[in-house]
């Protein structure tokens, strides 16, 4: 296959296209507009729906409605337009509806920066909406990736009836790199027969996260969760990069850690046994592959464009085993692998 | 081949189409490659600025901090980016926009009036691919059909009747 | 023997639970003749909003989605674009539509949505015990004016026919009322226009519909319908806005 040169925003787009989205809803916001403009072009010529919408918060509840009707929709933003979007991710979670919703992370909080950023990483895992509820978390690394990671989505969505979020950046989202666009391979799925089409021939279907009954509601969350659990032990994805020798492990996401495979390699030159593990799923957390490292390093560094958020989640991995060390650059300030470097050294 | 090309310019001069030429080049010739535009405000007519990689192995970061080669096509750029390119850089600037000498003596720099040459040669528009031209004859970054296969997969589709133009261009740039 | 009177197709046989008096259950049988006497209820999809009507997902016996607060006609702009055959309503009461959900209201309007929006005025939030609601009258009291709505700070109720027909998008908004036989019919009559609208691909269609609220009005039903001809017709004048022809 062909490789051409596209923009994060715009791979991540044709990939739904090729994984059969034929509903986009979107507002402005940079550093993600591409994504949006590139619906704008290619969804008429697929027979599909692009639709600017009044806000942000119209948009996620044209994907519930889209997603309701039992189609493959989504809606992308960048940071605060996704603080918005939270309202419809806990309807779409009570609902148990699928859809995809990309976040090209920029510089917070308020109105902060257009610059690159991974400081959504506590919105993205752990909020993001109210009640009791998680979203699938995907954050790729690099462009090709991000076509994968937009099929999986999909798949993973329909597969579990759950939200999925594709956690990029600025950096990810505006630059270009080499992909191939085939199409996805076709997964069996089960079917969307709670959809709303219109009753003809059966029961009426009610798409709906209202529960008046605390004894329901409850009994709702708690098989809600099973399928959660389902979720973390099929579909928890991560890459272990030079760990099998590692003395000290480097432990980044997204455009953070194509950066930090520079620094180990460095490192290696420098005879340090540097190893990373990146998570590509944040949620479900790669919480059993650190925790065996765990054993096996001296010390853990987590490099993040954030003041230290995913860093929680490595110490509950490590469970006080080893020393857990941030390496952290923010407000859209992005780590040089020298940085990354005297940070690991540093660890020793 | 490892490069770090910085090309910067106004906004309306090709400075990304010119990036997206390089990093074709690079990929066509079998490395990873990545390109990165600046996308802040001043992209609204204001300078415009983007970084590619060439790159035998995997890229990590994709921000050029500390160019080898570095394509100025206008005087803020210049006078922004001299300073950040490494020791030994090629450094390209359009002197039909950029009129001071350069104040580095450890990088090789390369003066020619891009703009102008194009327009001379009924090319207006077209001074990006003429700087283009000569990075591509002072650096040895590939031969002529190479850089016109680049040339191909980089201007889309819908615009293929400018790539006569833009070869022409190509060629007045690799030939001063 | 014959059968004069039957609970309409389209409404399921459940027990609603709005308060004694109200007419949101006149208002739900109306729409539900429409939609049985169009034979639309097969392929209908209707929004339930938040406030009173948002059990409304079990009344209808159509599919039915329930959408957050303000949002249905956003969520019923989602519906119509992936499956643009069924026929899509939206049923929203004055503090869903009027005041959290304006934005997504006069959206879907400008948009000339295909929808259908059956806009329920009482004047007041009910659901939530009654407070002020964008169509509270002056002087008005309720939980949150207790001295009257002062215009001079809580502003002035915005009447949501008069601004939609002001956008090229809306193709047909009526104002009727439940204060009376007559006026019912009227209101059924213009529930079944905005549905011939939307199945005739004409664009925007709403039907206000004052209502009244005994409960957080604090009056009987007979005299609720006494206040709301004194004081809400003079102010929200019924007719044809846009359309309808």
């Amino acid at each position: 296959m062909e490789k051409s040169l596209m923009k994060g925003n715009e791979a991540i787009a044709e990939a739904a296209i090729l994984a059969g989205c034929r509903h986009f809803f979107g507002y402005p916001i940079t550093p993600q507009n591409e994504l949006a403009a590139y619906m704008s072009r290619r969804m008429p010529q697929v027979e599909g729906t692009f639709l600017q919408a009044e806000s942000e918060i119209a948009a996620i509840n044209m994907v519930i409605g889209a997603a309701a009707a039992g189609k493959r929709a989504m809606t992308s933003s960048s940071s605060p337009g996704v603080a918005l979007k939270s309202e419809g991710l806990s309807y779409l979670a009570g609902c148990d509806l699928p859809a995809v919703i990309v976040n090209v992370q920029r510089g917070g909080p308020g109105l902060g920066t257009i610059q690159p950023s991974q400081a959504d990483y506590f919105m993205a895992v752990k909020g993001g909406g109210h009640g009791d509820f998680y979203k699938v978390v995907l954050a790729p690394s690099n462009i090709q990736e991000m076509v994968d990671c937009t099929y999986t989505a999909f798949d993973i969505a329909d597969r579990y009836r759950v939200t999925v979020m594709i956690l990029a950046d600025g950096i990810l989202g505006q630059m270009m790199e080499p992909v191939s666009l085939t199409k996805p391979e076709q997964k069996p799925l089960p079917a969307k027969d709670w959809a709303v089409t219109g009753k003809a021939g059966r029961n009426r279907n009610i798409v709906n996260s209202l529960y008046l009954s605390p004894e329901i509601l409850e009994q709702q969350n708690i098989i809600r969760f099973k399928k959660y659990d389902e979720i973390k032990k099929n579909e928890t994805r991560a890459e272990l990069y030079k760990t099998d020798d590692a003395e000290i492990c480097v432990v980044a996401y997204g455009a953070a850690a194509r950066i930090s495979k520079n620094a180990v390699d460095a490192a290696r030159e420098k005879g340090i046994r540097a190893g990373l593990i990146r998570p590509i799923t944040l949620w479900p957390f790669p919480n059993k592959e650190i925790f065996d490292l765990a054993d096996k390093v001296k010390a853990f560094t987590v490099v993040e464009m954030s003041m230290g958020q995913m860093i929680q989640d490595v110490e509950l991995a490590v469970k006080f085993k080893k020393p857990v060390n941030l390496c952290s650059r923010t407000g859209g300030m992005v780590p040089a692998p020298e940085q990354i470097l005297e940070s690991i050294e540093r660890s020793i | 081949m490892n490069r770090s090309i910085l090309l910067a310019g106004f906004g309306g001069q090709g400075v990304l189409f010119a990036g997206k030429f390089i990093a074709y080049i690079g990929m066509l010739s079998g490395n990873e490659v990545s390109w990165l535009p600046s996308y802040g405000p001043e992209m609204r007519g204001g300078t415009a600025n983007c970084g590619v990689t060439i790159s035998k192995t995997p890229i990590g970061s994709p921000i050029v901090l500390s160019p080898d080669i570095l394509v100025a096509m206008n005087l803020p750029s210049y006078d922004k980016f001299e300073p950040a390119a490494v020791s030994g850089a090629k450094i390209f600037v359009d002197s039909s926009l950029i009129s001071r000498s350069p104040e580095r003596s450890d990088v090789e720099t390369f003066c020619l009036p891009a703009a102008r040459l194009a327009e001379s040669s009924g090319l207006k528009g077209l001074g990006n691919i003429v700087m283009v031209g000569k990075v591509i004859a002072e650096t040895g970054l590939c031969d002529l059909d190479a850089a016109t296969e680049a040339l191909k997969k980089t201007i889309p589709p819908r615009k293929t009747d400018m790539l006569e133009k833009n070869l022409k261009a190509l060629k007045v740039g690799m030939e001063s | 023997m014959s059968i004069v009177f039957e609970r309409p197709k389209a409404l399921a046989d459940v027990v609603t639970s709005y308060c004694p008096g109200c007419t949101h259950g006149i208002i739900h049988r109306l729409v539900a003749e429409v939609l049985d006497e169009l034979e639309l209820t097969d392929k209908t999809i209707g929004i339930a909003p938040v406030g009173c009507s948002v059990l409304a997902y079990n009344f209808f016996d159509c599919d039915m989605v329930q959408a957050a607060h303000g949002r249905a006609p956003a969520v019923a702009t989602g519906v119509k674009r992936a499956n643009p055959e069924n026929t899509v309503f939206t049923y929203q009461g004055d503090g869903d539509l009027a005041a959290i959900g304006t934005g997504e209201t006069v959206h879907a309007a400008a948009r000339g949505e295909n929808i259908t929006v059956i806009f329920v005025n009482n004047a007041i939030y009910g659901m939530t015990g009654g407070q002020m609601a964008p169509t509270t009258m002056p002087k008005q009291i309720t939980q949150t004016t207790p001295y009257g709505r002062d215009i001079k700070t809580a502003g002035f109720p915005i009447r949501i026919c008069e601004m939609l027909a002001t956008l090229d998008g809306t193709a047909y908004c009526e104002r009727v009322s439940t204060d009376s036989v007559q006026n019912i019919k009227k209101a059924k009559n213009a529930i079944k226009k905005a549905f011939q609208t939307q199945t005739e691909r004409k664009g925007f269609s709403l039907v206000e519909v004052l209502s009244t609220c005994p409960t957080n009005w604090g009056l009987d039903p007979v005299k609720s319908l006494d206040w709301l001809r004194e004081n809400m017709l003079p102010y929200y004048p019924l007719g044809v806005y846009k359309g309808g022809n």
